[in-house]
């Protein structure tokens, strides 16, 4: 695995070859860093002199780091409310806790975003191709947001108060527990275990599901 | 056994160690198991932890520290992590005891639940269950058939002749034969009042409402009506006493209790008192515009139209908690003959104890209010508003009995209809305002009981005050768009 220096240069080559249109990027000061080596040996880049250029090899590496990096922003902007200032601080340490399946997820939990809160484009990962299936992956949403036939578990509750948790907790709807969405109009019915029940739309938000399909 | 088992669940292990920490200072006799007091008081249930305070006192600052302690543990209410450290219990036994096959067709069942409860064909089935249940039955046979024959039949041609010989060689004083058999007399007025005439039309609707009860449909109504009753500051729980209601008001202003908080009692309670009308109060109002479809849907729409903007504003103006809502939906079911014959005699039973001694009140109310000259007082006050919303002098008398029995006022216009004293137009606007005046006597006291004298001086000043407004207020448009009903 890169290190976090490493798929720093990585984005910055990117963003600077891909974004900018220049040709390659000057190193200046960090001329001599370990990182540059491990990726000159990977094959990822060429160095000559002062510059280092994006290498075939090293292409689909750098747009997975400039997708997490922006991804992480949105996440830090949408879900967390991260105030703008600290927000490039935070995105880039949580970046790089995002690999694997953990990055799709994000992505389809942010409802596969394009563009980053600067306005720049986010790079497609290949669940955005695939989504035509959103509902395959795993997103938490409140009870009011689903739709109908929508299947999920109960992921946690969020009430205003304590009686509406009050209330909740005494129909059962409780984390862990199966929920089916059977109506939206003109209150929300669900489905737990074999019981169904009623409730008004401010108990519904208060409700969050991992959907399931 | 039972203490064994209930150490069985294993809660999350720091509250483990504060239940094993509390039931060591716990030293009293509590009847029931240590663990379980302890559990009760970090779920800070009041009444328990009064007896704890009063058992165990030595002890007892140790014991608030460790609550104290417990609830700083953790982020959410304990209440809610002991009901998750359960559920998971329960769970886990029933994943291992139970299992269901997946329905792959909707049941018969669950197919008429949907239709229930869509938007678009529930109304419909309101209405059908409205017609038939409330209409037919109610009105048709309770207070046509039945009353009928009660009162016409069996009061007029056996009880009352037998009871009036009966006192009137009795008792020699005149003044006593009329409190028990005069015209407003106990026997005469009083008890053939409650027998023949409301018992049939208000143990016809109980028998009714049982069998709407048992199927299950009345939390289904109540989840359609929500969004609509929230305008009006209620959930749609508060449908049950509303529906209520239409069969006795003073009934269902005693089932307000099952709203959950006192605002929505309050709007309930008003709501109840000015623009539901009572089985009893419908009848009457039926046969006096059942032949007279224009007018019947002017009342209709005019009450209708009063319960919204008072229910709206009064939700403007109340201070309080909003009101949620959350309720089961049971499965439909085929009700139980002999569970529905027990609901509509405990209920008809209530009614006996509860409200007949009322009727008897107001015929003695009614005699001393004439004997002493009030009532004729009080007619002639009432004989200015009245009269300001277009109505006769007469009809003056017809509001006062009006008071002590809404539907009884009703009678009386009937009996002024009868000898065509008053015009299609006259007739619609004193309907409305009758059916708005202020409520029965039993009502009244009933309001005064459960909300408090206070708020049930104010109701009811404010429904004199709504009442004749609205009569005011018809009868002006009537007349200015020169509308003959």
């Amino acid at each position: 695995m890169l290190s976090e220096r490493a798929e720093e240069i990585l984005e910055a080559l990117w963003i600077q070859i891909e974004e900018q249109g220049k040709k390659s990027l000057d190193l200046g000061a960090s001329r001599d860093e370990p990182a540059i080596e491990d990726l000159v040996k990977l094959g990822f880049i060429r160095q000559d002199k002062d510059h280092i250029h994006l290498l075939e090899k090293g292409k689909s590496h750098a747009i997975g780091c400039v997708r997490r990096h922006r991804l992480a922003e949105r996440l830090m902007a949408d879900v967390f409310d991260v105030k703008k200032k600290i927000m490039d601080e935070v995105s880039c340490k949580f970046e790089h806790l995002l690999h694997e399946g953990l990055e799709d997820n994000v992505c389809a939990l942010l409802g596969h975003p394009k563009i980053c809160p600067h306005s720049k484009p986010i790079p497609p990962g290949k669940c955005c191709l695939e989504k035509k299936d959103k509902k395959l992956l795993k997103i938490v949403a409140s009870l009011a947001e689903l739709e109908v036939k929508d299947k999920g578990q109960i992921a946690y509750l969020q009430a205003k108060d304590t009686s509406g948790m009050h209330k909740l907790i005494s129909i059962g709807a409780l984390p862990g527990i199966s929920v089916t969405l059977l109506q939206k109009f003109p209150s929300y019915v669900f489905q737990i275990g074999q019981s169904q029940f009623a409730i008004d739309k401010e108990l519904a938000s208060a409700i969050y599901v991992r959907l399931t399909k | 056994m039972l203490k064994d088992f209930a150490k069985k669940i294993g809660y999350d292990d720091p509250l483990e160690i504060y239940l094993t920490k509390l039931e060591s200072f716990l030293l009293s006799d509590y009847e029931i198991s240590k663990h379980s007091v302890a559990l009760l008081l970090l779920q800070e249930d009041k009444e328990i932890l009064d007896l704890v305070k009063d058992k165990e006192r030595q002890s007892l600052n140790e014991i608030l520290k460790i609550i104290q302690e417990a609830k700083a543990h953790y982020s959410q209410p304990l209440t809610y992590i002991i009901s998750l450290c359960r559920q998971r219990e329960a769970s886990r036994i029933a994943n291992m005891v139970m299992s269901f096959r997946p329905a792959h067709r909707l049941s018969l069942r669950e197919r008429f639940s949907k239709i229930m409860m869509n938007p678009f064909t529930g109304g419909p089935i309101l209405l059908i269950i409205l017609y038939y249940g409330l209409y037919k039955f109610v009105g048709g046979f309770g207070a046509g058939v039945l009353v009928d024959f009660l009162e016409n039949k069996v009061f007029a041609n056996h009880i009352n002749p037998f009871m009036i010989n009966l006192v009137e060689r009795v008792i020699p004083f005149k003044l006593l034969q009329d409190l028990l058999v005069g015209e407003y007399g106990i026997i005469t007025l009083g008890v053939r009042y409650a027998v023949a005439i409301i018992l049939p039309i208000v143990g016809t609707f109980f028998f009714a409402f049982a069998i709407v009860e048992d199927t299950g449909y009345l939390p289904r109504l109540a989840m359609l009506v929500d969004r609509l009753f929230k305008k009006i500051g209620l959930s749609g729980r508060a449908v049950i006493p509303l529906v209520l209601g239409f069969g006795c008001d003073t009934m269902a202003t005693m089932v307000t209790r099952t709203l959950p908080t006192k605002r929505e009692r309050i709007i309930a309670t008003l709501l109840l008192a000015l623009a539901i009308p009572c089985s009893a109060q419908m009848g009457v109002i039926l046969a006096l515009l059942g032949d007279n479809p224009r007018g019947l849907i002017i009342w209709l729409a005019v009450i209708i139209l009063v319960f919204l903007v008072v229910g709206f504003l009064a939700a403007k103006i109340m201070p309080g908690e909003l009101p949620t809502f959350y309720m089961e939906i049971p499965p439909l079911r085929l009700p139980q003959f002999s569970n529905i014959l027990r609901k509509t005699w405990t209920r008809l039973e209530w009614y006996f104890l509860e409200v007949f001694p009322l009727f008897i009140f107001a015929s003695v109310f009614v005699w001393l209010g004439q004997i002493t000259g009030i009532f004729s007082l009080l007619v002639r006050i009432l004989k200015y508003p009245v009269h300001w919303i277009g109505l006769p002098d007469k009809a003056a008398v017809a509001f006062l009995f009006g008071f002590f029995r809404r539907d009884y006022g009703a009678a009386g216009l009937y009996d002024l209809k009868k000898a065509n004293l008053l015009s299609g137009n006259q007739l619609v606007v004193a309907c409305i305002t009758l059916t708005l005046f202020l409520p029965c006597i039993a009502q009244l006291l009933m309001n005064v009981k459960e909300r408090g004298l206070r708020m049930g001086i104010a109701m009811s000043v404010f429904i004199l005050f709504s009442s004749f407004g609205t009569g005011f207020i018809v009868n002006i448009i009537l007349t200015l768009f020169n509308v003959r009903i």
